[in-house]
């Protein structure tokens, strides 16, 4: 019952700060999100799952109830956790409790409906890693868009509308594409539920029947084409990343930090979860082509990072290129491969978090975010522009970091791959990505923060509020313990994604 | 004295059985009777009371009698009256329950409409007695009790439309949709009279059983069905006849909008329902293939409601066109239907009557904030609705809530009654009819998140200093609408499985 009080606490504190008045909103509302931070830390703390959650693995904090019974099919209220969920839920909830803090001092305007938002978005955040059932978790996953949708429509920058309408109708049509192809496969099998484990279990015995005219084997390959896509959109990978950079430019700053942070994490987990885990034949078949399309994020990402001058396109891009590494990752379907994908969602998760909430802090200060308007920031606001190092060396994967961890980890399961052809050519194009990232990262450091100090905008520089610089400071600390101590989740990852290799047959290292 | 207490039983079952539609003809009766009383007070606070009071417990009524069996498999099966011309079931007591609770939240949104009016009794006792004779439409079982109900419900609509006498849209569009309204009864009558003819029997059970009997008088029968789907395509604002709709909707007082497009639609469908699922199930296959032909009206109607409410500039005329693309929705209801005993029958046509239920509220509430809009009298188009977000944020975020829902996204109750409709069709083999509609929901999305956009995110053109009235009983009601509206997500269990039974019971 653990989840459903997480998910009612944080529902009910939306409501409570909507109707909070303003000047109140900001700190109940980081006040109450301290509440999903202890739940989700309890759950770390007495978690007991084992295996996947669905393959048949040992589910922690589950609940089954009946929902609905219509024409033939169960609907049910399903959520439980496991070792690949669980850190998701853990970051949720971290990162909107900075996210909120961060708030303080951009935020201006209709604050208790900003703060209501955010967590509104947060509790369906949580549900989106923890439902079961294909149904709640399909009413998570587009109730997450609202109020991203509004968060980016009403507080955004100039061009806020188009951005917010412009991520709105990519995502909702990717989850159109993706919800068609999976109601042809779940309609092929022999069952009557949507749990998603029972799909799973039901797919993997090769139950899946005709759809129509299409044969089992077409039918697989088709619905896996749409849930790709669906999912491709989300994480974002090229060519289908363009509203990303609008989002990211247009939202304010937590905004951007729960975008990047969380948001872009569930195209990719929905990967791990539908694509590889209930379909990993079609996985291993189209691995050649999701590769090249991983390859291309990470090194057509980078180059794009490469060519900004606004310091949040620049990490918004390499978001994009962060991202390819977790399919690579997830395409090499190897111990390393798909436990390092998982923990390079965290790691990057925290990561791209502390770069846009830096830059942010930055941008609160000089109110420019161009890279030819300002230098030698490091004189004027040494704490915040040392946490900015700090993350952007995390970024390039600095060993002890989390970064590290997880770029390390997908590295060396790419390499070893038996499922991927030529999997050290892949590989190596995209360890080739790492540079350029820390090319582009030096090269806007030492323009924008070192030197002597210049700055063309009409603001007096002073040093950063201290609730602008605590949460970047709670971010470093969680990146440099998780860098050091990986285990944390590395473990309860690698025992959730484990079995999944046996649906291959095993694969190397 | 035996006779005597039979005749006194009978009446008093007859009038349990049919005790929702009384209550609101009653109601209907004490604001006449008020108004009649003290014709010199305006006692808008007593008639809007008496109306709610009648609806609401006629509602509730309905609602006690599905949960307690009355009329249903379970509870003894359906009640015939009036040598069956009146039965009381499942279908009949969860349209009450649609058409109650649309006039309930119409009758307490009315309350702030009427503020300056001279007569508020006119206008709740019309009302009142559209909501009877929709009522009335639930329970009818013979073409008839379902004519009469049907021009019962449609001469108080047309009076309402013209309401507002000094308007010229008003009058307009009530003299438009009288004139259409007479045109289609004509069409209607004249249906019913082929189908006397070559059937013999008005009743709709009889009708079914004369069917195979018709011999060589199958294209009368055919010709006799034609004409009264023509009457419900009227009704139900279909393509063809819902030229109507958009100048009706746009012209009456938006209350009124409200009520038409929901309580009056689901009224025209549930005679729909009944008449073509108990009486005309066998022409299937003997005189005309009915259900193409609703497949074809549907797809139509989906499709032109869509593109059409896509290309307006005025938010209501967009909600009306948006209405007859869920007209569309709902006839796959009857599309989908085939002559043998398949239980996808029940499962399609369960999923439209859920359909008409949540739309019942999500569109009702979309109107009644339409409503409001006219009440602050900011103007009618997408612009003039700019930034009201910021002034009205309880309002307009059940209006996001009404068009997101409309719109079929996942988050609310507009979503499962889509999916579900959808899946049923899929699972009738009508898979063509499904994909019509998943594309024209996903291209609904960009209309209604207009209304979404000119709320929230863009700043005021002129004052919105009207804003800062809040009309009690419009925002009582379209919260009501939100909430229930966001509820209908996790709680449609109940909702599909009552409309499924009740599907079924017709088939049967």
């Amino acid at each position: 019952m653990i989840i459903e009080a997480l998910l009612a606490a944080t529902f009910l504190s939306a409501v409570i700060v909507f109707a909070l008045p303003d000047e109140y909103a900001p700190k109940t509302a980081f006040g109450l999100s301290l509440v999903p931070v202890a739940g989700s830390l309890y759950m770390w703390a007495t978690f007991t799952g084992s295996g996947n959650a669905l393959t048949g693995g040992d589910i922690a904090f589950q609940t089954v109830l009946p929902w609905l019974e219509v024409a033939g099919y169960t609907f049910q209220w399903y959520v439980g956790v496991d070792g690949i969920s669980l850190p998701l839920v853990v970051l949720t909830t971290f990162l909107t409790t900075l996210a909120i803090v961060s708030a303080w001092t951009p935020i201006d305007t209709r604050k208790s409906q900003f703060y209501g938002l955010m967590l509104l978005m947060e509790a369906n955040l949580i549900g989106v890693f923890t439902a079961l059932d294909f149904f709640a978790w399909f009413v998570f996953w587009e109730a997450v868009l609202v109020p991203m949708y509004f968060l980016i429509g009403v507080w955004g920058g100039p061009r806020r509308q188009y951005a917010a309408i412009k991520f709105f109708v990519y995502t909702n049509i990717a989850s159109l594409v993706m919800f068609i192809g999976f109601m042809m496969l779940v309609v092929s099998l022999p069952i009557n539920s949507f749990g998603l484990p029972a799909i799973t279990q039901s797919l993997a015995a090769g139950e899946l029947g005709n759809f129509y005219f299409l044969a089992p084997d077409a039918l697989a390959a088709v619905a896996f084409a749409a849930l790709f896509i669906g999912f491709a959109v989300k994480v974002p990978v090229v060519p289908v990343h363009t509203w990303l950079p609008d989002a990211h430019v247009e939202a304010p700053t937590p905004v951007s930090v729960m975008l990047a942070g969380v948001l872009l994490k569930m195209g990719t987990y929905a990967l791990l979860r539908f694509n590889f885990t209930m379909l990993p034949e079609q996985a291993s078949a189209f691995a050649v082509p999701i590769a090249a399309i991983a390859v291309l994020s990470v090194i057509y990402g980078a180059m794009l990072a490469l060519a900004q001058q606004d310091l949040k396109r620049i990490v918004a891009y390499s978001s994009v290129s962060s991202m390819g590494y977790v399919i690579l990752g997830l395409v090499a379907f190897t111990e390393f491969g798909l436990g390092g994908a998982t923990f390079q969602m965290i790691a990057h998760g925290l990561i791209s978090g502390l770069m846009f909430m830096a830059v942010g802090v930055i941008y609160n200060a000089t109110h420019t975010r161009l890279v030819g308007d300002m230098s030698g920031l490091a004189d004027r606001m040494p704490v915040a522009v040392w946490i900015l190092v700090a993350g952007a060396f995390a970024y390039m994967g600095l060993p002890l970091m989390a970064g590290f961890a997880g770029e390390f980890f997908i590295f060396v399961g790419s390499f070893g791959s038996t499922v991927l052809p030529s999997a050290p050519l892949f590989t190596g194009l995209a360890m080739f990505g790492i540079v350029i990232v820390a090319g582009y990262l030096l090269f806007a450091m030492q323009r924008t923060l070192f030197g002597p100090f210049r700055l063309e905008t009409e603001y007096e520089l002073d040093r950063a509020p201290i609730h602008d610089i605590a949460p970047l400071a709670a971010l470093l600390a969680a990146i440099i313990v998780l860098g050091v101590v990986p285990s944390l989740f590395w473990n309860m990852i690698l025992d959730a994604t484990v079995p999944l290799l046996d649906l291959l047959g095993g694969g190397a290292l | 004295m035996s006779l005597l207490l039979q005749a006194t039983t009978d009446w008093a079952f007859s009038v349990r059985a049919l005790a929702p539609v009384l209550l609101v003809a009653l109601s209907g009766l004490a604001v006449l009777g008020i108004d009649s009383l003290w014709p010199d007070e305006r006692s808008l606070e007593l008639v809007a009371g008496t109306a709610v009071a009648g609806t609401l417990s006629a509602l509730g009524l309905s609602l006690w009698y599905l949960a307690s069996g009355t009329g249903q498999p379970g509870g003894g099966g359906a009640i015939r009256l009036f040598s069956e011309t009146i039965i009381v079931d499942g279908t009949a007591l969860f349209f009450i329950a649609i058409v109650t609770s649309v006039a309930a939240m119409v009758s307490v949104a009315s309350y702030d409409y009427l503020e300056a009016d001279e007569n508020p009794g006119s206008y709740y006792s019309l009302l009142l007695f559209a909501t009877t004779a929709m009522t009335l439409m639930a329970v009818a079982n013979s073409l008839a009790t379902v004519f009469v109900s049907l021009e019962m419900a449609s001469l108080p609509s047309y009076a309402l439309v013209a309401y507002l006498k000094t308007n010229r849209g008003s009058v307009e569009a009530g003299l438009k949709y009288f004139l259409i309204g007479a045109v289609s009864a004509a069409v209607f009558a004249f249906g019913i009279s082929l189908v006397y003819g070559a059937t013999g029997t008005l009743l709709l059970t009889d009708i079914a059983a004369q069917i195979g009997g018709v011999g060589d008088l199958d294209g009368i029968l055919g010709v006799g069905i034609l004409m009264i789907a023509g009457g419900f395509a009227f009704k139900t604002a279909s393509v063809p006849f819902h030229f109507w709709a958009p100048e009706a909707y746009e012209g009456a007082p938006a209350p009124i909008s409200a009520f038409l497009s929901s309580a009056s639609k689901a009224a025209g469908f549930v005679v729909a329902f009944r008449v073509f699922a108990v009486a005309f199930q066998p022409a299937l296959g003997v005189a005309i293939d009915w259900g193409l032909l609703f497949g074809i009206l549907a797809v139509v109607t989906m499709v032109l409601g869509n593109f059409a409410a896509a290309t307006q500039t005025e938010v209501k005329r967009m909600l009306a066109y948006s209405s007859i693309g869920h007209a569309g929705y709902a006839l796959i209801g009857l599309a989908a239907v085939t002559a043998d005993a398949n239980p996808a029958n029940a499962s399609v046509m369960g999923a439209a009557m859920a359909h008409l239920f949540v739309y019942g509220f999500m569109n009702t509430g979309a109107f009644l904030f339409i409503a409001m809009v006219e009440h602050w009298g900011i103007g009618r188009t997408f612009e003039d609705y700019a930034g009201v977000g910021r002034k009205a944020p309880m309002a307009s975020l059940a209006m996001a809530v009404f068009m997101f829902s409309l719109a079929g996204l996942p988050v609310f109750g507009g979503f499962f009654s889509k999916y579900i409709l959808f899946l049923g069709a899929i699972n009738a083999g009508f898979w063509w009819l499904a994909a019509v509609g998943a594309v024209t929901s996903a291209l609904s999305l960009f209309y209604y998140s207009r209304v979404v956009k000119a709320l929230w995110f863009e700043e005021a053109n002129g004052s919105l200093d009207a804003l800062d009235s809040k009309p009690t009983g419009l925002y009582a009601a379209v919260i009501v609408a939100g909430v229930v509206t966001l509820l209908l997500l996790p709680g449609f269990g109940p909702v599909i499985e009552t409309a499924e039974a009740a599907a079924a019971a017709l088939f049967a």
